[in-house]
């Protein structure tokens, strides 16, 4: 069981407070919204792809902590990474929010693994989890919103 | 020292409301949540059920359990008669003139749902106006938004002022030959705002056009009369009226009602079936298709039933002074902002915190068992005439104490220690 202090970290605060690789890149490159309609959590992810390579990557929106500080740490984590070690990150990560058991190598998931406090809060995952999604369908060449429900 | 011992809240006319003694009919109450004494403060979303309404719905599956209406075995007639019972304790509770008036639906949303496609439907033409506010929940927004799509029937939308107020010199100004139906909330979920429902009623009426109510947030609250307001339609949920969910209550004036055609079709709405002609059941039975949710509506006798006892009049001045002692508390929380400051409010506390998004708030408060809602409320429209895609929301009922507010307040500054 976390507690509170698990959940909302310094490295989370932080990350909401002064969220990195936050407003839009220019040229803007490929965009895509995402969107939780049930509460309201809206980030558009820019992203410039160089072949294989995620050469960067910008986000910006509103949302709880825990979105904005996802989107933050997902950017640092994936930039400069090929689109297969994202899908990877994301695998992993999504399994740390919702696996049956934390049987995941955390040294693999740097940073990210502080949003492991969300898995005691089924209905914060979504939070954690849109700016992957987001991402999953951008890299996918996706053009429709992505939605959490 | 807390603001309880401050400013007491038991003082005046409700200083003998036995609110600890009235907190134990509720079994859930009891419970801790995350190691907390539960504090329960998202009545308007749903309200707790008293032990008699569960006992009665327990008895129900236990005893009698048998369709209504057509049985001539004994479970048939006992069924029956305590639905028709409880039919008899809704007029009373809202003071209908008929039995008739008052016709059972799912909740609040149904009820909105059938008066328009079937009041509205039959009688819009293209270009007849419906006027709404911005304040009303989606329930009644979307069903008009259909009607209007299937008919080229016109919405129009009371604007509200910074308070959350409605704007009643633009409504007036909104009123006009072409309006048909007037739908609004007597109170809104999102704001707390109570409307001057008699003088919307009257106002409509001199221009020849319906009311619809929406009472969801209204029933649990504040006395209601049907002849005194002069209502058209008023709807109402039983969950939020410590009753059960599923089940709620449309009235409509006898001479509107009668000229409406059904909404659903199917058993219990019919006296005769031929392939070529089918003769259409009595009021209330000609919008009540199909078997009914029996025990919700049994289970909604009794929540009102304990209601009465409890005593209208006494939860409506109760809740007003824990509102007031909870708006002073949170006043006094810098960077708390309210929305919905209206002179007339119900139990509603609807605010922002600045740097804390409401849903980090929502499960700071949660892990200290303190439920809130946090969200758009179904009322996206309040959320963007406010510029915010979200708000806190601590709702109340009469089984909720300033000691409760207390602890809302002190789970607001633990939040605000987190994110400073």
């Amino acid at each position: 069981m976390f507690g509170l202090k698990d959940l909302y970290q310094e490295v989370i605060v932080d990350h909401n407070r002064s969220p990195r690789n936050f407003g839009e890149l220019n040229p803007p490159g490929r965009k895509l919204e995402g969107y939780n309609p049930l509460c309201g959590d809206r980030l558009t992810l820019y992203l410039e792809q160089d072949g294989d390579q995620i050469a960067d990557i910008k986000f910006n929106g509103s949302g709880c902590a825990i979105s904005i500080a996802s989107a933050s740490l997902m950017t640092e984590g994936v930039k400069g990474k090929s689109v297969q070690e994202a899908e990877t990150v994301f695998a992993d990560f999504h399994e740390l929010l919702t696996g049956a058991d934390l049987d995941i190598d955390m040294s693999r998931m740097g940073k990210l693994a502080v949003l492991a406090g969300v898995r005691d809060y089924p209905s914060r995952v979504k939070c954690a989890t849109l700016c992957w999604h987001t991402l999953h369908a951008l890299l996918a060449g996706d053009d429709a919103p992505v939605s959490t429900e | 020292m807390s603001y309880a011992q401050a400013m007491p809240v038991n003082t005046g006319s409700v200083t003998d409301f036995p609110v600890e003694t009235y907190r134990q009919d509720f079994p859930i109450l009891e419970q801790t949540v995350r190691n907390q004494p539960l504090v329960y403060l998202d009545n308007a979303a749903t309200a707790q059920k008293p032990r008699k309404v569960i006992e009665v719905l327990d008895g129900y599956y236990r005893s009698y359990n048998s369709n209504i209406h057509r049985g001539v075995h004994t479970l048939s007639e006992l069924a029956t008669e305590a639905y028709e019972t409880a039919r008899e304790k809704v007029r009373h509770f809202i003071n209908a003139s008929s039995l008739k008036e008052i016709i059972f639906v799912r909740g609040t949303t149904e009820g909105i749902n059938l008066v328009a496609q079937s009041y509205g439907r039959s009688r819009l033409r293209a270009g007849d106006e419906i006027i709404i506010s911005t304040m009303e929940h989606h329930s009644n927004i979307v069903p008009w938004q259909l009607i209007c799509e299937q008919t080229g029937a016109v919405l129009k939308v009371i604007p509200i002022n910074d308070a959350g107020e409605l704007d009643m010199d633009e409504y007036k100004n909104l009123l006009g030959e072409r309006t048909r139906i007037v739908a609004i909330a007597h109170i809104s979920n999102a704001l707390g705002t109570v409307n001057p429902v008699a003088e919307i009623n009257a106002l409509a009426h001199a221009a020849g056009a319906v009311v619809i109510i929406d009472g969801a947030q209204a029933a649990p609250h504040t006395r209601l009369d049907m002849a005194e307001l002069d209502c058209d339609f008023y709807t109402f949920s039983g969950h939020k009226l410590f009753g059960p969910t599923g089940i709620g209550v449309l009235y409509g004036k006898q001479a509107l009602l009668e000229d409406m055609p059904p909404y659903h079709g199917g058993g219990d709405m019919i006296k005769m079936v031929t392939f070529e002609k089918t003769l259409y059941n009595d009021l209330p039975y000609k919008f009540e298709a199909g078997t009914p949710y029996i025990a919700g509506v049994i289970g909604l006798g009794a929540a009102l039933d304990y209601v009465k006892d409890v005593d209208v009049d006494r939860i409506q001045d109760y809740e007003h002074e824990l509102l007031q002692y909870a708006t002073r508390a949170a006043a006094s929380v810098p960077g708390l902002r309210l929305i919905g400051t209206a002179a007339e409010k119900a139990g509603i506390l609807s605010f922002v915190v600045d740097g804390i998004h409401p849903h980090d708030l929502g499960t700071i408060l949660d892990h200290d068992g303190i439920a809130i809602r946090t969200g758009h409320h179904c009322a996206m429209p309040v959320m963007e005439r406010y510029g915010i895609p979200a708000t806190a929301r601590a709702s109340f009922a009469f089984y909720n104490t300033a000691g409760e507010v207390d602890r809302l307040i002190a789970g607001i500054d633990k939040a605000k220690n987190i994110f400073k």
